[in-house]
């Protein structure tokens, strides 16, 4: 059963970075010198990009130790690091959300150039796949604290475990191509 | 009609399964045979529906400058027929034998995700009525199936067509993802003890190879589906030349999931083929290391040769170096596959039954589709047929020649393991004879036409002999082989009425699925027998009785 749901989202993962690869390199062909308008140098604060995205790798670590705890049964302990994991994630969807506002308000739109369509289609991709994490997180927390059937939740963490570490790497990658490369 | 198993009797028809009785039984199902059967029939509805536009255009195209059709409308009906025959028809036909077949064949009790199978279906049918409600949303999508960029910009296609289209590919793309990722899964766990990977048979080897190319190849249509929708409704430019944008990215990121959707759309009839040409010669399938290993060469290649749908667009000549010599390569292990098949025949006591002759047609037709493919692959041939009639006959020989035929092959194959009853082989012989004949005549000449100089996608051409005439031949094989499918529908329901009962093993097939019954209980085996090579029910016959129930003890559980 374990085997299973891992296997599953294992392969849900892959087919994922195939689409994630895609707007990734649709975000690198659109980027170049002389494009027309604001771009990642003049308009992306990397400071608190950063900022935020250490709460999402953190993340993976308070979600690697509810998994731990979970596997020693110790549902009051889990419970905590999953409800941590959803906080961090929480975190880091608040800071995209004000680097969005933040965004708009210099008018720098998704329909403005073909920086803001690549770079608001990319991020906001990966925005959507953590607020899905935090939705699974939250129903996990919840069984978890309900003391609901503990193998099961055990799998249903692994597997949710899988998403999460993946939607974390993708953004590794993310924030290297876009704060990083194309900012310098 | 009362449960046979209660008197000890064995169900010898779908109606006579309690647990498949009643609308909310198929609607509510998570039996693997079930959503199979529900795949299959939606398939087969849209066939009929994307043959009825197919005659439309046939009908518009028989005389030159005719005007049944206005050049809009035209428009419409090709790209409603190429989307609904790619992923309304073909691809859930597939998915239908697919997750029916799958878990029989490798003694399992249902798929690894029953409920998943489930939403796959569903999703498929919510995007399939989701496309054809464009008609009467305000128009449907008008810029081929593979709706080229920029024309499928908000500035030249209007309507919501274009955004129909793409988000019934999205959802159904979702689908396609969720049925491939539950179909791996079910192979990799839940196999019988004894079905190590190397005892598959060869339809199960097919099926898991194609739903990692699913997997993989799917999620790069849909990231160019959600950005076409950007374009369209959060005005962004990713494909509008004009604003900086790029219509090639489309053609790149489109064909590097359309060229393995192509195999996609073939390698599951190679797996029917694999399994119909053994049954029906009589002998063991010649090189199935071969064959299993070959298709996974296959695979990789597959996402290496896109470029070759794009020779025409300017690209520098390494790079259309590159991808012609791939082009060319991945014929390689196709034909040694031909081979293999032929091979399996030679010398074998062939019994031509429809399912046969459907099989052996796909040989002859698909090497033909194959071999105009190949010369694509050459750039200046390239250049001078592409987007012609030349296309239309590459396109049709392969898909209704090679995966119709070869699906057609599987249907009359297991329509007794899925119903319990035999279609009338009579029947299938004129069905046979009504669509080799008219599809020949239909698409035959169309090489000639592109040869010619006539351009697909055009609503109508000048009178200009023998143009007129090549046509007017090809829309009256059209109606030959539209009567040649409808003709499969009255097969299915005249033999689901008076068909003969099939019995457990009507061809005597050696794979777990003829191990038990005709239409097979909802948990599919009483015992599953053992597995000790690829042919478990060769072994079963030919083992002295004393092994046979020893082995049959053994084979008890199967979880
Ligand atoms: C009764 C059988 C069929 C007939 C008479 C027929 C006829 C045609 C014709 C005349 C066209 C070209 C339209 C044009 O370019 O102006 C066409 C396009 C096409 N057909 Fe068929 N067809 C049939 C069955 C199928 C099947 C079974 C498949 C796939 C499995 C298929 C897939 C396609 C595709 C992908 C296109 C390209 C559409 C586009 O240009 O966007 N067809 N068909």
């Amino acid at each position: 059963m374990t085997e299973r749901n891992r296997l599953g989202m294992i392969l849900f993962v892959l087919s994922e970075s195939v689409f994630f690869t895609l707007l990734i390199v649709a975000y690198v062909f659109y980027h170049h010198p002389g494009a027309e308008g604001p771009s990642a140098a003049g308009v992306l604060d990397r400071g608190k990009a950063a900022g935020y995205s250490v709460a999402l790798l953190c993340s993976s670590l308070t979600l690697w130790l509810a998994g731990l705890s979970l596997r020693r049964r110790e549902q009051a302990r889990a419970a905590s690091w999953l409800l941590g994991t959803f906080v961090l994630g929480g975190v880091f969807l608040v800071g995209q959300a004000l680097e969005y506002a933040h965004l708009l308000r210099a008018h720098v739109t998704v329909s403005r150039n073909l920086f803001g369509a690549s770079f608001f289609t990319l991020t906001g991709f990966h925005g959507f796949h953590v607020f899905v994490g935090l939705v699974m997180l939250a129903i996990l927390a919840g069984l978890t604290l309900a003391r609901s059937r503990p193998e099961r939740v055990e799998a249903a963490t692994e597997a949710v475990a899988v998403y999460w570490h993946f939607v974390d790497g993708v953004w590794v990658v993310i924030f290297s191509i876009v704060y990083l490369w194309s900012m310098a | 009609m009362s449960d046979p198993r209660a008197t000890g009797g064995v169900a010898t028809s779908l109606a006579q399964i309690p647990e498949y009785r009643g609308l909310l039984s198929w609607l509510s199902s998570i039996d693997h045979k079930q959503i199979g059967i529900l795949y299959i029939a939606s398939a087969v509805l849209f066939l009929l529906v994307g043959v009825a536009e197919a005659v439309l255009m046939r009908i518009q195209l028989m005389w030159p400058g005719n005007h049944f059709m206005s050049p809009g409308t035209y428009n419409q009906i090709f790209t409603m027929h190429g989307t609904t025959m790619v992923f309304l028809m073909a691809m859930p036909l597939l998915f239908g034998f697919s997750v029916y077949l799958v878990p029989l064949m490798i003694g399992a009790r249902d798929m690894a995700f029953p409920r998943l199978n489930a939403a796959g279906y569903w999703l498929y049918l919510f995007g399939a009525l989701m496309l054809y409600f464009s008609f009467m949303a305000g128009g449907a999508p008008a810029a081929g199936w593979f709706s080229y960029a920029p024309l499928t910009e908000g500035g030249y296609s209007f309507g919501p067509g274009i955004d129909y289209w793409a988000l019934s590919l999205l959802v159904m793309g979702a689908g396609s993802v969720a049925t491939a990722i539950n179909l791996v899964v079910t192979v990799l766990t839940l196999r019988t003890p004894g079905m190590s990977l190397r005892r598959l048979p060869l339809f199960v080897w097919m099926t898991f190879v194609n739903s990692f190319l699913v997997i993989l190849a799917l999620p790069a249509l849909n990231a160019a589906l959600v950005m076409i929708l950007a374009d369209r409704q959060l005005n962004t430019h990713f494909f509008a030349p004009e604003h900086g944008g790029s219509a090639l990215l489309w053609q790149n990121y489109f064909w590097v999931f359309g060229h393995p959707e192509v195999y996609i759309l073939v390698l599951p009839a190679f797996g029917v083929i694999s399994e119909v040409i053994p049954v029906f010669s009589r002998k063991v399938i010649y090189g199935y290391g071969f064959l299993a290993s070959s298709t996974v060469a296959i695979a990789f290649l597959s996402f290496g040769v896109w470029v070759h749908h794009m020779f025409a667009t300017g690209l520098s000549f390494a790079a259309l170096y590159v991808f012609a010599a791939s082009s060319m390569l991945i014929a390689v292990p196709t034909g040694i596959k031909i081979f293999n098949w032929i091979a399996t025949m030679w010398g074998g006591s062939i019994r031509f039954t429809t399912a046969m002759m459907f099989a052996t047609a796909f040989l002859i037709q698909f090497t033909a589709g194959g071999l105009s493919g190949v010369t694509f692959a050459a750039i200046p041939i390239d250049w001078q047929l592409t987007d012609s009639y030349f296309v239309v006959a590459h396109i049709h020989y392969v898909l209704l020649g090679g995966t119709l035929f070869g699906m057609f092959a599987g249907i009359y194959y297991w329509f007794p393991k899925i119903t319990g009853r035999l279609l009338s082989e009579r029947l299938g012989r004129l069905q046979f004879w009504l669509l080799v004949i008219g599809f020949n005549g239909t698409f035959a000449g169309m090489h000639v036409l592109g040869v010619l100089g006539m351009p697909r996608r055009a609503y109508t051409y000048p009178d200009r002999p023998p143009l007129g005439l090549l046509h007017l031949i090809s829309s009256s094989f059209a109606i030959l082989l539209a009567l040649g499918l409808v003709l499969l529908v009255v097969n299915v329901i005249v033999s689901l009425r008076r068909g003969a009962v099939a019995g457990d093993d009507p061809w005597g097939g050696w794979t777990l699925e003829w191990a038990t019954t005709s239409p097979p209980p909802p948990d599919n085996f009483e015992r599953v027998p053992p597995v000790r090579s690829r042919r478990p029910l060769w072994d079963l016959a030919h083992a002295p009785p004393a092994v046979r129930d020893a082995g049959r003890a053994e084979g008890g559980g199967h979880d």
